[in-house]
């Protein structure tokens, strides 16, 4: 071999080892790179309950329930859904049927025999989608969803 | 073609090459760059949830895809500098760090700027901003590991080792979005998420126009990076004088 054929192995080496390093951490580190869990997750006992997490979803339509600086709604990720509180100030973009992702932990509300998780949340951020569109298109799209 | 390239290779050529580009990508840049500003902030309506508050998508989104970018041209130079010994390639790789690293820090800033009122945050720690931060880093440390040599042959092939090392990275920025639950936004860019016409436009100009700005950056300092290795030879210190008379 000569030394430029030498160089290009060594060179080749590197890039299969650190492409395979890379995977391999990825594939150990894949669950604690999730930046929030869904209330499916949640349900199926995969979020880490015991502490604070984030749980992402969409806002349910007409679950949104203010009294003053506290606000209720329901996060769901169109399989599960689950009731979050919130005291504080929401982002322009929190509206119903957006996506959210709200940091906080779980605690078990029990009105009456009946007990239900709560998401009690110390932080919420919207979460917009990859889409953009004048607000003519968007309602052209709408009505065209209604129509089918 | 090997006999073209060395030729093309060697350094007196590849400055007069840089010479002769730097009008035609200067030219193409401002006028695309104009164009694009003009179409992005006039011609293109507004969003239907974010108003106009989305238009930072015209700077943020092509500095992003620059940033990643230029990080691959920097590593496969950095690459073609090791195997071949290119000297060329290594003075393009080395030229495109803080080129790259620049943009970067738009891609940063602006979208800790747009995250603020969309999203309620400046910043937070999910996959996506993370690897881009991380992505910065990398930038800083080869730059670091660079200029940490005096002989620049022994400093181009470790920091190119460095650079070759990071390219990792990429598929991970990439592809983050899709595979972690992330705060960003999936891709808007080739699945169709851009709905208008218009917006399409402003972003392929505003993407092109960035392309001829690092293509201008990086023949205006490869330029002077060649005088300053090759300020012994003759045909350096002619070309000096011609320019200082």
């Amino acid at each position: 071999m000569t030394k430029r054929q030498n160089r290009m192995v060594l060179v080749g080496l590197l890039v299969t080892g650190v492409f395979l390093a890379g995977y391999l951490g990825i594939k150990a580190f894949s669950e604690n790179l999730l930046y929030f869990y869904t209330p499916s997750d949640i349900v199926n006992g995969k979020a880490p309950t015991e502490k604070s997490f984030r749980v992402g979803g969409l806002v349910e339509n007409d679950s949104v329930k203010r009294d003053g600086m506290l606000v209720n709604f329901s996060v769901s990720d169109n399989l599960e859904s689950i009731e979050v509180t919130y005291e504080g100030i929401l982002p322009d973009l929190f509206r119903e049927g957006q996506g959210v992702v709200a940091s906080g932990s779980i605690s078990n509300k029990c009105v009456e025999q009946t007990c239900k998780n709560t998401f009690i949340a110390t932080e919420v951020l919207a979460k917009h989608d990859e889409n953009y569109m004048p607000p003519e298109v968007a309602a052209a799209l709408e009505s065209q969803e209604v129509k089918e | 073609m090997w006999k073209w390239i060395q030729r093309q290779a060697s350094p007196k050529v590849f400055y007069q090459t840089c010479n002769r580009l730097i009008p035609w990508f200067f030219w193409p840049f401002i006028s695309l760059l104009i164009l694009g500003l003009y179409w992005s902030l006039v011609v293109s309506p507004a969003d239907y949830q974010q108003g106009d508050g989305y238009r930072i998508i015209f700077i943020h989104v092509p500095s992003a895809i620059l940033s990643m970018m230029v990080y691959a041209v920097m590593a496969i130079a950095g690459g073609i500098g090791l195997i071949w010994q290119i000297k060329m390639a290594e003075i393009v790789a080395k030229v495109s760090a803080p080129i790259g690293a620049g943009f970067t820090i738009i891609a940063l800033a602006s979208g800790a700027i747009w995250g603020k009122p969309m999203w309620g945050a400046w910043w937070v720690w999910d996959a996506r901003l993370t690897s881009e931060l991380v992505l910065l880093f990398l930038y800083l440390a080869y730059m670091s590991l660079n200029s940490a040599f005096d002989n620049p042959r022994t400093a181009a092939k470790s920091s190119s080792i460095l650079a070759i090392v990071g390219l990792i990275n990429l598929p991970i920025i990439h592809y983050s979005v899709k595979w972690w639950n992330t705060l960003h936004q999936g891709y808007s860019v080739g699945t169709g998420g851009i709905k208008d016409p218009d917006m399409q436009i402003a972003l392929a100009l505003m993407f092109v126009a960035s392309i001829l700005l690092y293509a201008l950056l990086v023949a205006i300092k490869a330029r002077t990076e060649v005088l300053i290795r090759e300020q012994n030879s003759r045909w350096v210190q002619e070309e000096v004088r011609s320019l200082m008379s």
